[in-house]
């Protein structure tokens, strides 16, 4: 977690994604016109958080394996960090949404199926603070986060492909239900793709500081077993 | 104090950008910064802050480094 490579290789990568994704020139796509440059932001806070989210799946299902609270701590750690992504991927979605979509706001299978799956994550972290015992609240969480990572796949893998949407990809696309490939020029991939490694990162990093923070915090309750 | 230094170095970086782009008659910086619908001032906002949020971050890191180094 101290490592610094990887911590630069995100200011790199976001530095560039910011020059790159405001300078590049971007194909003419319709009512999207110069927005389409929110590809650069908006999408890689999904991708980032689905990365975070299946993170802290693996966590959750090593605490159920071996009850080492460092795991439940690291699971928790992550969940935070994806909600804030998510979070900031649905306000920026909706602020596009009011420019090009018309209204922030459209009831769009979309928009609600990321506000449910938020809900249910947000239901994690109430349920934490919910069980004093600190045994009990690693486990039960744990079996919570993975049920919770079940619905959310489908909410925003697999109910996107099956619905109408204004939002691009999904049902008559091929492949991803967030996105249209076929809208990406070449020279848009190589903005994008570095933009999602870079914000992942950033995501990582402000992961790792928060579990560094646990780890100190319940040092005594780490060692104690 | 390291993050007032960090704080002092950014608001210079600001009145340091801010004169290229209020200045009149400033060669070739003044040009970039007022070129293609000014997008680069945009662009210079941007990456101010995510400068300003990575050092933010960077000095939370090694306060944490400090006291882990500590246990």
């Amino acid at each position: 977690m101290r490592k610094k490579w990887w911590k630069i290789l995100a200011v790199v990568l976001l530095i560039y994604t910011f020059t790159a994704g405001f300078l590049l020139k971007v194909p003419e796509l319709g009512i999207l016109k110069e927005t389409s440059r929110n590809l650069f932001f908006h999408v890689p806070m999904w991708f980032g958080q689905m990365i975070l989210l299946t993170i802290s799946l693996v966590y959750s299902i090593l605490y159920l394996r071996k009850p080492d609270l460092k795991y439940d701590i690291y699971a928790a750690a992550f969940v935070k960090t994806g909600i804030v992504m998510g979070i900031l991927g649905l306000v920026t979605g909706a602020i596009w949404a009011a420019y090009v979509w018309g209204a922030p706001w459209s009831n769009d299978p979309k928009q609600i199926g990321v506000a449910i799956a938020l809900l249910i994550y947000f239901a994690y972290l109430v349920l934490r603070n919910a069980i004093p015992d600190i045994d009990k609240c690693a486990k039960v969480s744990s079996v919570y986060n993975i049920f919770a990572y079940f619905i959310y796949l489908p909410l925003i893998m697999i109910l996107p492909r099956m619905v109408e949407s204004l939002h691009p990809g999904g049902k008559g696309v091929e492949g991803n239900p967030g996105l249209n490939g076929a809208d990406l020029d070449a020279s848009m991939r190589m903005v994008f793709w570095p933009a999602v490694i870079g914000w992942t990162l950033l995501g990582v990093w402000i992961t790792t500081l928060n579990i560094r923070l646990y780890l100190i915090r319940d040092k005594n309750l780490i060692n104690a077993k | 104090m390291r993050n007032s230094v960090y704080s002092l170095l950014l608001f210079f970086a600001g009145l340091l950008s801010s004169n290229y782009v209020f200045a009149q008659n400033n060669g070739a910086v003044e040009n970039v910064m007022r070129s293609n619908g000014k997008i680069y001032v945009v662009l210079a906002v941007c990456i101010t802050i995510l400068v300003g949020l990575i050092l933010y971050m960077v000095s939370i890191d090694k306060k944490i480094a400090k006291i882990e180094d500590k246990q």
